[in-house]
């Protein structure tokens, strides 16, 4: 039984925001498919009781006095953006 | 007294320069023009920083030396994927082409300190996602071993780069493997320091509980000097640990042989199906080399090694698509300028920023997190983590270090795996693991294949900071290993 459809597939991209063609989907839906099988290999391993492992990081997080600085200008941050005003990013119409 | 080669290391330049036998501008000068006589073949770099560089060149001749500063006057060569204030930082992307930070990344700020001069930005995998830089979007970096092989990835360009001779060595990311599979690739060592040795600030975001800096080099030394420059706590990064940083180089020669050491040879990497006899062969010889030096070996067994690839690359697709979510065509990077409303503009931006393989790995890191499969994927993902890591930490109190192959082969043809993605994926095999556990490893090249003539690497694994063990022995082996010549596919340049 496949693990992924092409209609999931299509589901799942347009979540992520993503759109392909008919053709990218059936393409990706195979490769996806094929992927997952070969993840299904960790069923194989009993893990009941393990806790999960999300970083490796083992220092507690340093704490730093929260005082307010300025690192970077208004003109920094909207430097790179694709349209703006010198004041706000500018997108297209939401309603 | 120096002359200036392009297989001059870094500790040898740095003597040149800091004896004023070569001026930091003849040095500047040799990196470009040695770049010009390479890229035409090896595609290594996706921007050249040439005109700052001289520049920076000429005023620090005028200060003169300064042996304070590890660095000075060392140009070095930077993966794509570490920001540089006012130089492009792509990814090697579509999506962020035109992206140039108003900001250096921690480690990149810390070579500046240290007098090294940023004279270019390498090639690599699309956002790091890949072992064969064949998904940049600007073209593969080709090996300069052999130019119809790859280079390995995804830090391929910085470490065909340093093969070529361009500068003395380069900064790349290693989240799976992408360093030091690269550095095995072009017989180069590559260093994969602990996960929080070195600050991610300033890093494109990949996998972030995988993503660590380091520096591909042509020595052990040079890797120490490296390290000891960009290692250390930084608040903006908070899982940077803090933790003091060694005087690595100094420490180097306390090891004057392996006597009393035990490496560990665990037996899913050493008897591996798919471990080609040449890369046995060289690696093999390696561990003899260590005997001979005094070590003993001993064999240990991490039966969930070989379910590290699958846990891994669910945890890291996952954290792709969370990461890669940032790219909406808003703040930065591509944005489609037909789409009529927001939700339009978003897709539109992202299906035409994006590459094959960056959907492929957003689609399927949305897919193992979204309910239903959350529990299954991610989640079982993440306890497998567990249990690797817990092997690992288990075997490093039976032995000072592990050691195994750097991957199965040595580099593959330019487009050999490129049609199936799990192939590509499975040849990460030898690598994967130690990002799941965060423990540093570094890459030695230990000689040519007898069947392909390519270098062949081995990698050594240390319990988390104990870089300083890593380096020592790695050192004092690196004198035994046959030392490799010049690149083969750059022969006639």
């Amino acid at each position: 039984m496949k693990k992924i459809e092409t209609q999931e597939v299509a589901k799942i991209a347009s979540l992520a925001r993503l759109e392909a063609d008919r053709a990218t989907l059936e393409r990706f839906a195979g490769q996806l498919d094929n992927i997952l099988e070969y993840m299904e290999t960790l069923h194989e391993l009993d893990t009941t009781g393990v806790d999960p492992l999300y970083s490796p990081v083992q220092h507690p997080a340093p704490f730093r006095e929260d005082s307010v600085h300025q690192a970077y200008t208004q003109q920094d941050v909207l430097g790179n953006a694709p349209e703006s005003d010198e004041l706000y990013f500018i997108v297209p119409k939401i309603i | 007294m120096s002359t200036l080669t392009a297989d001059l290391n870094l500790t040898e330049l740095r003597q040149g320069l800091l004896s004023r036998d070569i001026s930091v501008l003849e040095a500047v000068e040799h990196a470009s023009r040695r770049i010009q006589e390479t890229e035409p073949l090896i595609n290594a770099l996706l921007h050249v920083n040439q005109e700052q560089a001289l520049r920076q060149a000429e005023e620090l001749d005028r200060q003169g030396p300064n042996p304070a500063r590890t660095l000075w006057g060392i140009p070095v060569i930077i993966k794509d994927v570490l920001a540089t204030k006012g130089l492009p930082t792509s990814c090697a992307s579509k999506m962020l082409q035109d992206f140039i930070p108003f900001y250096d990344s921690e480690a990149v700020h810390r070579l500046k300190q240290a007098g090294a001069i940023i004279l270019g930005k390498a090639n690599m995998d699309e956002f790091a996602m890949g072992s064969s830089n064949e998904n940049s979007a600007f073209g593969p970096s080709r090996n300069p071993w052999d130019l119809e092989r790859v280079p390995g990835g995804s830090s391929g360009g910085p470490a065909a780069s340093t093969a070529a001779g361009q500068t003395p060595f380069s900064l790349g990311t290693d989240t799976g493997g992408s360093i030091r599979q690269p550095a095995g690739f072009c017989g180069l060592v590559g260093l994969k320091p602990t996960y929080g040795r070195v600050s991610r600030f300033g890093l494109v975001a990949y996998g972030s509980s995988l993503d660590q800096i380091g520096p591909l080099t042509r020595t052990v030394e040079d890797a120490a000097r490296v390290l000891r420059v960009i290692a250390g706590h930084d608040p903006k990064d908070s899982t940077s640990a803090p933790v003091e940083v060694p005087d690595y180089p100094a420490r180097l020669a306390e090891r004057p042989d392996l006597k009393g050491l035990t490496l560990g040879i665990p037996e899913e990497y050493w008897d591996a199906e798919g471990l080609s006899p040449e890369v046995n062969q060289g690696c093999t010889a390696a561990l003899e080399a260590a005997r001979g030096l005094g070590a003993t070996t001993v064999p240990l067994s991490l039966p969930s090694s070989k379910y590290a690839i699958a846990a891994y690359y669910i945890i890291v697709m996952a954290e792709a698509s969370s990461n890669l979510a940032r790219y909406d065509g808003v703040r930065y990077g591509y944005r489609d300028r037909e789409a009529k409303d927001l939700i339009e503009m978003y897709a539109r931006s992202r299906s035409a920023g994006f590459g094959p393989e960056v959907q492929r790995r957003i689609i399927l890191g949305t897919y193992v997190l979204s309910s239903g499969y959350y529990d299954a994927y991610y989640r079982k993902a993440a306890q497998v983590r567990r249990l690797i890591r817990d092997e690992y930490d288990q075997a490093l109190r039976h032995c000072d270090v592990i050691c195994a192959p750097v991957a199965p082969t040595s580099a593959f043809r330019l487009g050999e795996k490129t049609d199936d993605p799990l192939q590509m994926y499975l040849t990460d095999v030898f690598t994967n693991p130690l990002n799941l556990t965060g423990l540093p490893g570094l890459s030695l090249p230990c000689g040519l294949g007898e069947q392909t003539g390519m270098p062949i690497g081995i990698q050594l694994f240390a319990p988390a900071f104990a870089e300083t063990r890593l380096l020592q022995i790695a050192w004092t082996l690196e004198q035994e290993l046959p030392r490799l010549p010049r690149p083969s596919g750059l022969a006639s340049r």
